[in-house]
């Protein structure tokens, strides 16, 4: 297996990545690509972006150390990085930012985004409304259900959010719509991909926005604890929190990193998005990566509790730390993810988006497992403002009182 | 390699197979053949078609639906090779469930059906060595996508990998009929032409015996795709393949024989 911390050839992570899109997309991908590599290399760019995420999204995000969970949980240290209290309210503000000052480098007007659990679509809506960009976000009907309030937030905020009816109406099937917009209007458009998918250099261009989350979080714990920790847990649905918080600490031989996946209601096809157990290699959307699919190369359904984890791929780094063994996937169901919701709110008073309760359900799993000299940091991608219905109804369903 | 255009201009006839069921797609591709299609195109249904727009959506939709797989594409052209030998056959798809069937494993069973080439819609020809390998080992004819939006070294490298046509697409976007034909085709034709001796077919958007004389002025063939698979919608299983016949002899604006009858 080759080098998964530096890839050799441009957006290949190991066998995983590329780029397999209609040929209409190569030349915008390519200008792109030289154009994000033009922003790295100009230090006006980063002071720009730097100044930005500190004093609009309010980064650097606090290291929290977790005592009341800790205790309850009676093993290893639980320290959570805080993202959900950034601007909108989860990580992906990350991304948006740096994308919305290359889309204005590039002197797009235009923006497109997907959404699943409406998070990345806020964060898109408010850079182009911080940017006088127009805003088309496409997401799945089933989502906007679901994740209503944040299809409010985004009309707030001046964008256009046009449902998606086709497939199972979520994450796919607004990159579906998505796409077929930007193949159309490629020329005036940025399509400002919301996660570490895609064809190159979405993968790795993400990733580098993502960064810096794992940069603050090891110079934290180092502050705090003079260690490393013993594991990083985050969850993973395209996997841009989750390679953001991991990233820096890859060479870190000795930090175990865990990837937690959407094991939905049950294992059988359709049922989960857990594609590291249930999938396999394929080419989804522009990258390969591990896939679900059925027997004919159909991609399969999905199911997860969380909008924002339900997608049938997975950000090809992911495969290839997956394949090295630098990583670690597992997954929690909807009632574990349910049920680590309203503990971290009731021990902490922190209400986790659903998405980043994977992490905790696999944070309550291991902790106890672990000495009280380990150390266990949680990234908490996302607030759960955004997740009142589902948990109202959910938590009263399971029969909570 | 039967993938000629004796018609002027030659056409080539998208058909999504399975829609709206095996048997009916058999009909409706003889019936094509028949009214003048130098070259069919047996469209492979797949669940996440980013690059077509709702016509061929829906088609793909109810075909992977009827469980119509790559298997049963193959199949088809087997049958259509026997029954009608002067024919070109392309299997157009996207790259997954190739993937998933075995890039080797397809090239080999596609040349025993007696395909004559592949278009995979999700393949670039950076990320071509291997699929062109294996294309080449089994004699099948690699068709590639040129954009308007390709720069002239792209279909340089376009021009220098593809076989039988080049397939340029006559406007950004997805698939789908349009009422006017863009000024972009003529361009990228002409800018293909000094890449390639080879026939180019022009495609996307063309539904009217009108388009189709105006891609014949700048282009060798006209790839004729949604505006089937509408017809194919609209008039159901039973007058399909009637339909189709009709709808391309409308495009010449005479029944043309079919170039070897094999009757």
């Amino acid at each position: 297996m080759a080098s998964v911390v530096t890839n050799r050839v441009a957006g290949r992570f190991g066998p995983y990545g590329g780029r397999y899109v209609p040929e209409t997309l190569v030349a915008a991908l390519d200008e792109l690509e030289h154009a994000y590599a033009e922003a790295q290399a100009d230090p006006d760019f980063h002071l720009k972006l730097d100044s930005l995420l500190r004093d609009y999204a309010g980064r650097p995000t606090p290291l929290y150390f977790a005592s009341r969970l800790t205790e309850s949980l009676g093993g290893a240290k639980i320290y959570l990085k805080r993202e959900d209290l950034l601007h909108t309210g989860a990580h992906k503000i990350n991304n948006c930012l740096g994308q919305a000052l290359l889309a204005v480098r590039m002197g797009k007007k235009r923006i497109i985004a997907e959404t699943g659990a409406g998070q990345h679509g806020v964060a898109t809506a408010t850079v182009c409304a911080l940017f006088g960009l127009d805003c088309v976000v496409y997401m799945g009907e089933e989502d906007m259900r679901r994740q209503e309030l944040n299809v409010y937030r985004m009309k707030m905020l001046g964008a256009e959010v046009r449902g998606v009816s086709s497939g199972s109406r979520t994450l796919k099937d607004a990159i579906n719509e998505a796409m077929r917009d930007w193949v159309t209007n490629v020329r005036t458009t940025h399509y400002l991909l919301g996660s570490v998918l895609g064809a190159h250099p979405y993968p790795t261009m993400v990733r580098d926005f993502h960064r810096v989350i794992s940069r603050e979080a090891r110079v934290q714990i180092l502050e705090k604890e003079n260690r490393l920790p013993t594991a990083i847990i985050a969850c993973v649905g395209g996997g841009s929190n989750a390679i953001g918080a991991f990233y820096e600490f890859i060479p870190d031989k000795e930090v175990r990193l865990i990837g937690v996946e959407a094991g939905g209601r049950g294992s059988l096809l359709g049922d989960h998005a857990a594609r590291f157990s249930g999938g396999s290699p394929g080419v989804l959307q522009g990258t390969y990566s591990y896939v679900l699919q059925d027997e004919n190369g159909q991609i399969a359904l999905t199911h997860s509790v969380s909008a924002g984890l339900d997608y049938a791929s997975i950000g090809p780094e992911h495969a290839a730390l997956h394949d090295s063994g630098r990583a670690e996937y597992t997954s929690a169901t909807d009632a574990e993810a349910l049920d680590a919701t309203l503990r971290l709110a009731r021990t902490e008073g922190i209400i986790p988006a659903l998405e980043s309760a994977h992490a905790v359900a696999e944070c309550i799993r291991l902790a106890p497992s672990l000495s009280p000299r380990d150390i266990l940091l949680v990234n908490i991608s996302g607030r759960g403002d955004k997740d009142m219905g589902i948990l109202t109804r959910e938590l009263r369903l399971a029969g909570d009182k | 390699m039967p993938i000629r255009f004796p018609g002027k201009p030659g056409l080539v006839a998208y058909i999504t197979v399975g829609d709206p069921d095996l048997a009916t797609t058999h009909n409706i591709a003889i019936a094509a053949i028949d009214a003048g299609a130098d070259v069919l195109e047996l469209g492979v249904p797949f669940s996440d078609p980013i690059a077509d727009g709702p016509v061929i959506q829906r088609a793909s939709e109810r075909a992977v639906r009827n469980g119509t797989r790559l298997h049963d594409v193959l199949a088809l052209a087997a049958a259509l090779r026997i029954e009608r030998p002067q024919t070109g056959l392309i299997v157009f798809t996207y790259y997954n469930p190739v993937l998933r069937f075995g890039l080797e494993n397809f090239c080999a069973a596609a040349e025993q059906a007696g395909v004559d080439g592949v278009l995979v819609t999700d393949m670039i020809v950076e990320e071509a060595a291997e699929y062109l390998e294996a294309l080449r080992r089994h004699h099948l004819a690699p068709i590639f996508l040129a954009a308007p939006t390709s720069p002239d070294e792209r279909l340089e490298r376009i021009a220098a990998v593809c076989q039988g046509f080049v397939y340029a697409i006559s406007r950004t976007g997805i698939t789908g009929a349009r009422t006017s034909l863009e000024s972009d085709a003529e361009q990228l034709v002409r800018r293909l032409r000094r890449y390639t001796t080879l026939p180019i077919a022009v495609g996307f958007g063309i539904s009217t015996p009108e388009h189709f004389a105006a891609v014949g002025e700048f282009a060798d063939a006209a790839v004729i795709g949604s505006a089937l698979v509408a017809t194919i919608e609209q008039a159901g299983p039973k007058h399909a393949a009637s339909s189709i016949a009709r709808f391309i002899q409308g495009l010449r604006g005479v029944a043309k024989e079919p170039a070897v009858p094999a009757r």
